[in-house]
């Protein structure tokens, strides 16, 4: 009995270990280690890192500094996606929760916006190039009704434009998880708060920054972290419309990574700059995702 | 006789003051002007999402040269299956065949690694033993690995074990990955489940195993919607595993690795390609219909994947 107590709980554990081993853990440190070493097998130190940073689709902030628009390179690109995508999915996200609370109808218009959560990114880059086509799309369509007509242009076909419009793009497909997420947050709000307030007089706007905003900290610190992991990790919507281009104008890392291990040709591909670009991403996001993880397992 | 005139009457009067409109100014009057305003707003606002998705439907059952004038003009209007005939038929990426394959792939892995997680999350609720905290913890962190960092040695590996361009391979692959949510989003299940009836079990000498396999597996029922209804869509819709684990020929492509193939290089057939959208995201909109609540409550968990 005793010997079973002590064995049975890792034999429980064994399949899951057994399959994170093989398919998770072992691949994870064979990334890192294809990341340090050259194509002779010998030890190259951050040889392949500081190749990653030579390549113009991974860093060239010289547009960037001089104010031009894009490319500016991967890492700069996941960068701005981060700056511009993330304040807005929480506003749109915060926004419609709110908006939602006390509206006939808000269980349609909830299911409508969370839809670019469910649906497939493939699917969901499909429906971005369609509404940013010259001709076809809504959003010219939209432009030539408020009477900017002159400014009409297949949006994802240039590589001035093509990111600005994935980005905002991206924000149409991701705000329902944060809305979903701050509209339970909301729930969890006792009624009897509002009410204090509304007995003490405080007015609407005093309620929403002192109680609300305050009281929704649990679910902001969720959606910060997982839009930041989605942001960081973007691919499917940017490989399906330009595949990182046109001229690198939507390359990000995740694309590149692929470019590099499966798409270039001989000699152009290369294990090893793809995993040190792999390895990069991963750390980018680790941070966020142990404090996230960490978070969790205590909650 | 006179009584039913004056009643019609009455009804009569009724009706008009119903729908005279300075009635219905009263009326509106009476609810507040803020309800009013947050619900134009919210209508407005929701028009966003809502029209895109209208238009690809559009799309989908009108032929190109209407959608190139815009699928919101309706001069010419021609309602069309072709579409659809046309992405299921399609040369070189037939939906009806991607559609099928992605069933295939989708369904043990969506069933499989409930049970190999529930195993596990029952070892982390139920015993204590040395480095649990951390073994948990780690293993827990691993759903939030990027799919780039494992793809590299997962080709290598699948290639090697004659997995690649197999199924079975991307299904194994697909419950890796699924392993440390789930057994997250069981251990917390199983921690508030009452203790009792297991160590009553456990003292009329049932093995651990039957403990697991008679008492617990069944209380699993409830926190099995939330497990299907996210790891089926999340394996249905994955696109990077299936294009790099799979070869791409019309035969073996899935759902998602199809819609790129039909795209192509040329200027894209939106007939086709609208039809072929409504067709890959039906699925995930339909199990998210039904499992709606069960769907949400796994998101708000912090279901986090790679």
């Amino acid at each position: 009995m005793g010997l079973t107590r002590k064995i049975a709980p890792f034999l429980f554990l064994l399949p899951s270990l057994l399959l994170l081993t093989i398919f998770v853990l072992f691949p994870v440190a064979n990334t890192l280690y294809l990341s340090l070493i050259n194509k002779n097998g010998e030890f190259a130190g951050i040889e392949n890192y500081a190749q990653v940073f030579a390549h113009r689709d991974f860093w060239s902030p010289q547009n960037f500094i001089e104010g031009k628009p894009p490319p500016y390179g991967a890492l700069i690109h996941n960068g701005i996606w981060v700056l511009i995508h993330l304040p807005l999915s929480l506003f749109f996200g915060l926004l419609l929760a709110v908006l939602l609370r006390d509206i006939k109808g808000s269980a349609i218009i909830r299911s409508a916006v969370f839809l670019g959560v469910v649906i497939p990114m493939i699917v969901g880059g499909v429906l971005l190039r369609f509404i940013y086509e010259e001709d076809a799309g809504i959003v010219n369509a939209f432009l030539r009704f408020i009477g900017l007509g002159h400014l009409t242009r297949t949006w994802t076909a240039f590589p001035d434009t093509i990111l600005i419009a994935l980005i905002l793009g991206s924000v149409w497909i991701w705000t329902g998880f944060s809305m979903i997420v701050y509209s339970a947050g909301l729930e969890g709000i006792p009624v009897e708060l509002f009410e204090a307030a509304k007995i003490d007089g405080a007015s609407r706007m005093q309620t929403f920054w002192r109680i609300t905003i305050p009281m929704l900290k649990p679910a902001t610190i969720i959606v910060v972290t997982m839009t930041l992991l989605w942001e960081l990790k973007i691919f499917d919507i940017v490989w399906v419309i330009q595949g990182g281009g046109p001229a690198g104008g939507s390359m990000v890392m995740a694309v590149l990574m692929y470019l590099f291990a499966f798409v270039y040709p001989f000699p152009r591909a290369d294990y090893h700059i793809a995993s040190a670009i792999a390895t990069m991403l991963t750390i980018l996001t680790f941070g966020f995702a142990a404090y996230l993880v960490n978070r969790m397992v205590k909650g | 006789m006179s009584k039913l005139k004056l009643a019609i009457g009455a009804w009569l009067e009724e009706a008009k003051s119903r729908l005279s409109l300075t009635n219905f100014l009263a009326r509106l009057k009476s609810i507040k002007k803020f309800t009013i305003l947050t619900h134009i707003l919210a209508w407005a606002v929701s028009l966003i999402w809502i029209i895109p998705f209208l238009g690809v439907f559009m799309a989908s059952i009108r032929p190109q040269q209407e959608i190139l004038n815009g699928w919101w003009n309706f001069e010419a209007f021609n309602p069309t299956l072709e579409g659809y005939l046309g992405s299921l038929t399609h040369s070189t990426a037939p939906l009806s065949r991607a559609l099928f394959n992605s069933l295939v792939v989708t369904i043990p892995s969506t069933f499989l690694p409930i049970f190999v997680a529930a195993l596990g999350a029952y070892s982390f609720a139920r015993f204590r033993f040395p480095t649990r905290d951390l073994l948990f913890f780690v293993i827990v962190l691993l759903q939030t690995i990027p799919q780039q960092m494992v793809i590299i040695p997962l080709f290598f590996i699948t290639l090697r074990i004659g997995l690649w361009n197999n199924y079975l391979g991307l299904i194994l692959v697909h419950v890796a990955f699924a392993l440390p949510w789930q057994i997250l989003f069981l251990r917390n299940f199983f921690s508030v489940l009452p203790v009792e009836v297991e160590e009553a079990a456990l003292i009329d000498g049932a093995s651990y195993f039957k403990i697991f396999y008679k008492i617990v597996l069944p209380l699993t029922l409830p926190a099995l919607a939330s497990l299907t209804a996210l790891q089926f869509v999340w394996v249905w819709n994955d696109f990077f595993f299936a294009v790099v684990l799979i070869l791409q020929t019309p035969e073996s492509r899935l759902a998602t690795t199809a819609i790129p193939a039909q795209l192509g290089r040329l200027e894209p057939n939106w007939t086709i390609l609208s039809a072929s959208s409504i067709m890959v995201m039906i699925i995930p909109i339909a199990i998210y219909v039904a499992l709606q609540r069960y769907y949400v409550r796994g998101i708000v968990a912090g279901a986090v994947k790679g």
